[in-house]
């Protein structure tokens, strides 16, 4: 059985897509039954190792799509089909089994208005300061986190630095402690 | 008082108290002890920070903060060309260089779908793996120096400064290598370097030997070293751990072995495991490695004798690297552990996002299970057996 | 050095400020703010081989209360400023600053929100040390320059100058 085979089986119906770039499959589940995959996928899948969590902003992937279906829309003047935008933010779940050593990646989308994801440290305590990191560069709570706090910023910092619309060069914060001299 | 969603980064409480708050929970009234150790503290390499509760000297918990060192890596990399971001790879890990520089360029190869002449190939694995000899003996030196025994430091320092040498000849840089580019290596092996590995092998085995015959059954290294910090196989895998601190837990993973890349798996060598996994285990892990890298690079080099000198080093790229559309992970075992680069291409020039899996941020997300119920002077052995590098570790 | 010897009961003759001058330039201790990779070569410049206790930096200072050379070796960040600012201000009379590497000069290649651009906006340095990272070489010649430094310095005469400044201002 490929490990193709393999995920469609474990994940079933929770299966909204899947992608395969360079050996890299990468299974797509909706946001609800997060959680309920991961768990199926480390009891019967065998995908034991959680190697990473990625956030992701896709703010400027989309609004690159956009001009180019409006090019092709000016070339073929027909004006095609535009559904609900999709959700702003995705988080990669990077697993690894451990026994055949095969690499599953689960993307979870997020839209901006519902930050909001299950957290995965019951499962993995591994995913402990991933989530924390995912909360502090892009702003994605993770219910029933232990600890959700800043993990690389301070905690005074208001913004979410790997945010798209963030400047690279930062907004000119600084960090002042109130017992600071001068 | 609940912590676990508190706000946009707790802005609720005064500055002052909430530092305090924040890092080891509520002020109660108790017989223990707050003690903050780092940033700034010689055992704490620089740039980490463990604020403990401490019983007496036993540890009570033990919370680590990261991010002094957090210089927006990954910011970077998405403002950058591929070929651009990669002198800031040698940024991360800068006690071994080299594997950030290969890691980065395999992925980016694995995302143009294209591989590297074979002899590239060799050059790489010999360079990566002297640059883990060095890593391991600076790791295994800092212990010993925090533990109080100077005296292998200095004799490991001065045998790494040759392999500094070497890497100098190579391309020209000591520290902060960038070697390669992507698409395979920029230059044949440096001319000396024939002379020199002969001699090199034998005097890395020297001072490894010293190290050995110093440290192992000294018995005040032993005492502050066995039994220190044993972790289990279960939980080590469950905190994600790789590299030396899981194979001294008895878990053979190695990705040179397991997910075999480069030309490893053309080369005989053993992946030397522990037991207990406590501090002495890594130690020994570390030591081991050294012998097998040195095993390796005899290999590699046999291999590479075979290849013409006008053998091709380089594959063809474009000079503007533009990848198709997708997302690719890569991995590679660095003296640490997994190595990992994510990287997401939108098919512009620049890459649309780039994560970087540091190995020692795994295992430092476990410190206070490591030593927890340990004495503060065991806290110091273990932080420095994990060997946490902050460049990789904050990115 | 300026000292004068005169013939007889083993004198020696020499200002006041020159012996202040020669005590400490010959002795600058050194506080090893090792954040990033510069500290991994200002540890190559420390121990055996390259031996910056030749130059006097002999007892490496794990206290800022005892040493007199901050070397700052390595990136500053926005969220480390504070800290660098209360290790200079805990560091006793007359305390110098070395800035080795490019990120600590100047931000180096890091131009980014959460890095800090020239520890010289947050206190006085003494020697800015470029490279990326710089040799230990290059961090014994900045040593040296430090020493080159001091010995031009004028310990007392600045104290004058205070002594008299406040004396006035108490007329």
């Amino acid at each position: 059985m490929s490990l193709k085979e393999k995920v469609q089986a474990v994940i079933g119906g929770d299966l909204v897509e899947l992608t395969d770039f360079r050996g890299d499959l990468c299974a797509e589940v909706p946001k609800g039954r997060c959680l309920q995959v991961l768990t199926r996928l480390k009891e019967e899948g065998g995908f034991d190792f959680l190697s990473d969590v990625i956030g992701m902003d896709n703010l400027h992937l989309y609004e690159k799509k956009k001009q180019k279906k409006g090019k092709k829309a000016e070339e073929e003047t027909k004006p095609e089909k535009q559904g609900p935008p999709p959700p702003r933010f995705e988080v990669i779940y990077l697993l690894l089994s451990l026994e055949t050593g095969e690499r599953l990646q689960i993307r979870v989308r997020v839209p901006e208005d519902d930050l909001e994801l299950p957290t995965i440290t019951g499962l993995w305590r591994a995913a402990d300061w991933p989530e924390r990191e995912v909360f502090d560069m892009f702003g994605i709570r993770f219910k029933g986190h232990p600890n959700l706090r800043r993990l690389l910023m301070w905690d005074e910092f208001q913004d979410h630095p790997l945010r798209k619309d963030y400047p690279l060069e930062g907004k000119g914060e600084e960090r002042h402690l109130n017992y600071d001299i001068g | 008082m609940d912590l676990s969603l508190n706000g946009e980064g707790g802005n609720s409480v005064t500055k002052q108290v909430e530092t305090i708050c924040i890092t080891t929970g509520p002020i109660e009234y108790s017989e223990y002890v707050t003690l903050n150790i780092g940033p700034i503290h010689p055992a704490m390499h620089g740039t980490l920070r463990v604020i403990t509760r401490t019983d007496g000297e036993t540890i009570i918990s033990a919370k680590p903060e990261i991010g002094y060192l957090h210089r927006g890596v990954e910011k970077l990399g998405e403002n950058m060309s591929y070929a651009q971001f990669l002198p800031i790879t040698d940024r991360l890990n800068y006690c071994s260089a080299i594997c950030n520089n290969v890691a980065y360029e395999m992925a980016v190869e694995k995302l143009l779908g294209i591989e590297v002449p074979p002899k590239a190939q060799l050059i790489r694995m010999i360079m990566m793996e002297l640059a883990r000899i060095a890593d391991h003996q600076v790791c295994v030196g800092i212990l010993g120096v925090d533990l109080g025994a100077l005296t292998p430091f200095f004799y490991l320092i001065i045998q790494r400064e040759e392999i500094y040498e070497i890497f100098e000849w190579h391309h020209g840089a000591r520290l902060t290598n960038s070697m390669g580019a992507i698409g395979g290596v920029e230059a044949d092996l440096p001319d000396r370097f024939h002379e020199k590995w002969p001699k090199l092998r034998n005097t890395i085995r020297k001072a490894n030997d010293e190290t050995d015959r110093l440290l192992t059954h000294n018995r005040i290294w032993m005492d502050r070293t066995i039994g220190v910090n044993a972790f289990c196989a279960d939980d080590a895998l469950n905190w994600g751990f790789t590299g030396p601190m899981l194979r001294a837990c008895g878990v053979g993973r190695d990705l040179r072995k397991d997910e075999p890349y480069l030309m490893y798996d053309k080369i005989k060598f053993d992946i030397p495991t522990g037991k207990h996994g406590d501090v002495f285990d890594r130690y020994m892990v570390r030591m081991l490695e050294m012998e097998e890298s040195v095993k390796i690079i005899d290999q590699a080099y046999q291999l590479y004798k075979e290849f013409p000198d006008d053998a091709p080093l380089m594959k063809k790229v474009p000079k503007i690297i533009r990848p198709p559309e997708g997302q690719i992970y890569h991995a590679i075992e660095s003296p640490n552990g997994e190595l990992g680069f994510f990287i997401k291409s939108d098919g512009s020039d620049k890459p649309y996002r780039i994560k970087i899996r540091p190995p020692c941020y795994m295992v430092y997300q476990a410190f206070e299970d490591l030593v927890k119920g340990e004495m503060i002077s065991d806290l110091i052995a273990c932080l420095s057996s994990i060997n946490v590098i902050a460049g990789e570790l904050d990115r | 050095m300026g000292f004068q010897a005169i013939q007889g009961e083993g004198w020696l003759l020499a200002k006041a400020e020159q012996l202040i001058n020669w005590g400490r330039s010959r002795s600058p201790w050194p506080f090893p703010y090792g954040t990033a990779c510069c500290g991994i070569e200002l540890m190559c410049a420390l121990a055996s081989g390259y031996d910056m206790a030749r130059f006097g930096a002999e007892r490496v200072a794990f206290t800022p209360r005892q040493c007199d050379v901050l070397i700052v070796a390595g990136t500053i960040t926005k969220k480390m400023v504070p800290v660098l600012k209360r290790i200079y201000a805990q560091m006793a009379e007359p305390k110098w600053v070395l800035a080795v590497g490019a990120c600590a000069c100047s931000g180096g290649v890091f131009r980014t929100y959460s890095t800090h651009q020239g520890i010289g906006s947050v206190i006085p340095v003494d020697v800015y040390i470029p490279g990326c990272p710089p040799r230990p070489e290059g961090i014994l010649y900045a040593l040296l320059k430090l020493i080159d430094k001091i010995e031009a310095d004028h310990p007392l005469y600045k104290q004058r100058s205070k002594v008299i400044e406040a004396l006035e201002a108490a007329k």
